[in-house]
């Protein structure tokens, strides 16, 4: 049992910066990025792949920095091209297939069971069994605060702007392409980091390990948002952390009881976050059927 | 300050809808100077504007700012210098983030020395609480609220705050009290009027109210058809009524007349 909640705490922190970067493309810049699958693969890809060769270190800041660019590129494609954003995203995803191929050398998966990960170095360290949960609990944490002084920041607040206003801030001496970019970018290290991590906590790298991330993400924005509310952006970045663990539990409980089979889970997922988006269109459009009904009644 | 030569811009050329919005405009707008523009819809104003501001382009012609040639300077680039308010008033303040955010967002911008990554300190957090007061609108003890709680009139005058945080060099106001209750328009026609003539703004109004056009200001123009067709100024503008400016605009702006009678009012 205490095995199944630390598992379910562990991969909750480490999915966490995907919740994260996802509260900063889609709630505060407004912009659906679908490249969140590809670049998490790439995160774990690069990730692995490194520590297999002896940087684990190294290679989480290398995943990082990859995610960074891959989020410019989508960026870019959206901004200068004029690709519409969902477009962008996937079109970037798609590529980044062959891509993350080539990183990990042209296989589909490539493990890490001899080499050193963040984990076993810090086991060796003497941190004991606590060492995983605290070093995931820092991914998530880390990227929380550094977008919670982030976004006070003259750029932060240009960024938020952008997807708040953007009538004001192209009226204003923000370039909104600019914003949109450094946003991105940002978003797109988080999810490579956080695929970095997982990576290299499971000892592993799928090719396929990242489909549906970004609706399990979404997912957890959500749940987050459910609990916390979204009132301030505080709130909305611990909602993301609090989110994603809570997803994991929710997972687990799943897995444990079996109430649905495991596989149907995804569907489970995607049909929790499109009702929770179409929640408040489906909430206005009652409210109307229920007047026209009622100013009906008064007519007869 | 401000000068405009021989400035064209068509929409949609080569196809049906083909419309020349400003033809060989040439305006010259010296420092200091409180213009306001009257004219029909489709007489070419907000255009004009959009060509000063850089959000559209001339297709041929030349803008000058401040001595500069800044025809092919984009947008957030002039923005530095040139503030505006449009006539919807939540299109010019950010609903999502709270009243501080807003004014702290335009601060860091034009504050010297500050970089990508400056916060709004405690001290400039007070500075930006007293310039708030001046509004008179009891803003200054709701900074922590989102803008989007605030009052069309509200958030109005707080765009007006913004645009004029750093005194710019050029205020282009497209109808701005046009969307306003009767009592929030004369409210933020009053704080224009106060801030413009306390800063010596250079300032562009477009309204379609004679008695604003004629009150406010040094000097008025009428635009019909893309084009300025009168220039008022000096012991001319002073002399004239409301009743003469219609006259006037009657006469210059001609056909347009009938459908005019209804938005001058």
């Amino acid at each position: 049992m205490i095995r199944i909640i630390q598992t379910a705490l562990e991969l909750g922190f480490g999915y966490a910066p995907v919740a994260i970067a996802l509260f900063l493309s889609y709630r505060i810049l407004d912009i659906a990025d679908l490249s969140t699958d590809g670049c998490f693969v790439l995160g774990a890809a690069v990730s692995v792949s490194l520590a297999a060769a002896g940087h684990p270190l190294l290679a989480i800041v290398l995943a990082m920095l990859c995610g960074a660019a891959v989020g410019c590129l989508s960026a870019e494609l959206q901004t200068y091209f004029g690709i519409p954003s969902i477009l962008a995203g996937i079109i970037v995803n798609t590529g980044l297939y062959t891509v993350n191929l080539l990183v990990m050398g042209w296989r589909s998966n490539v493990n890490l069971i001899k080499g050193e990960s963040i984990f076993t170095m810090f086991q060796k360290a003497g941190a004991g069994a606590v060492s995983d949960i605290s070093l995931l609990a820092a991914g998530a944490a880390l990227p929380a605060l550094f977008l919670h002084f982030f976004l006070a920041t003259r750029i932060g607040l240009s960024i938020r702007a952008t997807g708040d206003n953007p009538i004001m801030v192209r009226a204003s001496s923000i370039d909104p392409s600019r914003t949109i970019r450094i946003g991105l970018s940002i978003s797109g290290a988080f999810t490579a980091l956080s695929g970095a991590l997982i990576g290299q906590y499971q000892k592993a790298v799928d090719i396929n390990s990242g489909t549906g991330v970004v609706v399990i993400g979404l997912a957890c924005l959500i749940i987050g948002e459910t609990v916390l509310g979204k009132r301030s952006v505080t709130k909305s970045i611990i909602g993301a952390i609090l989110g994603s663990v809570l997803y994991r539990f929710i997972y687990a409980f799943v897995l444990y009881t079996q109430i649905v089979p495991v596989q149907g889970l995804k569907l489970l997922t995607s049909l929790i976050v499109a009702a929770a988006i179409a929640a408040p269109v489906l909430k206005e459009k009652e409210a109307l059927r229920r007047r026209m009904r009622k100013e009906e009644g008064k007519d007869a | 300050m401000l000068e405009l030569k021989n400035v064209s811009k068509t929409f949609f050329p080569g196809t049906a809808d083909e419309k020349q919005a400003i033809k060989d405009l040439s305006l010259k707008v010296d420092k200091g100077e409180f213009i306001t523009i009257i004219g029909s819809n489709g007489a070419g104003k907000s255009t004009m504007f959009q060509l000063i501001a850089g959000s559209l382009l001339a297709d041929t012609g030349r803008v000058f700012l401040g001595g500069e040639d800044v025809t092919f300077v984009p947008e957030h680039i002039r923005s530095r210098s040139i503030g505006r308010l449009f006539q919807d008033p939540l299109s010019g303040t950010a609903p999502g983030l709270t009243i501080e955010e807003n004014l702290a967002l335009v601060y860091l911008h034009i504050k010297k020395g500050s970089s990508a990554f400056s916060r709004v300190g405690k001290e400039e957090r007070e500075l930006l609480r007293e310039r708030l007061s001046l509004l008179q609108m009891g803003l200054e003890d709701r900074m922590k609220q989102p803008v989007g709680l605030l009052s069309g009139g509200q958030r109005q005058a707080l765009t007006l705050l913004l645009a004029t945080l750093d005194v710019p060099k050029l205020l282009l106001l497209d109808e701005h009290t046009a969307a306003l209750d009767p009592a929030s328009a004369e409210k933020v026609m009053q704080l224009t009027d106060d801030i413009v003539k306390e800063n010596g703004i250079t300032c562009l109004m477009i309204t379609h109210n004679l008695y604003q056009a004629l009150e406010a200001g040094t000097r008025t123009l009428i635009m019909s058809d893309g084009r300025i067709c009168a220039d008022l100024s000096g012991e001319e503008r002073k002399n004239m009524s409301v009743d003469d400016l219609q006259k006037l605009f009657r006469e210059t702006a001609g056909k347009n007349y009938a459908v005019d009678r209804m938005l001058l009012t």
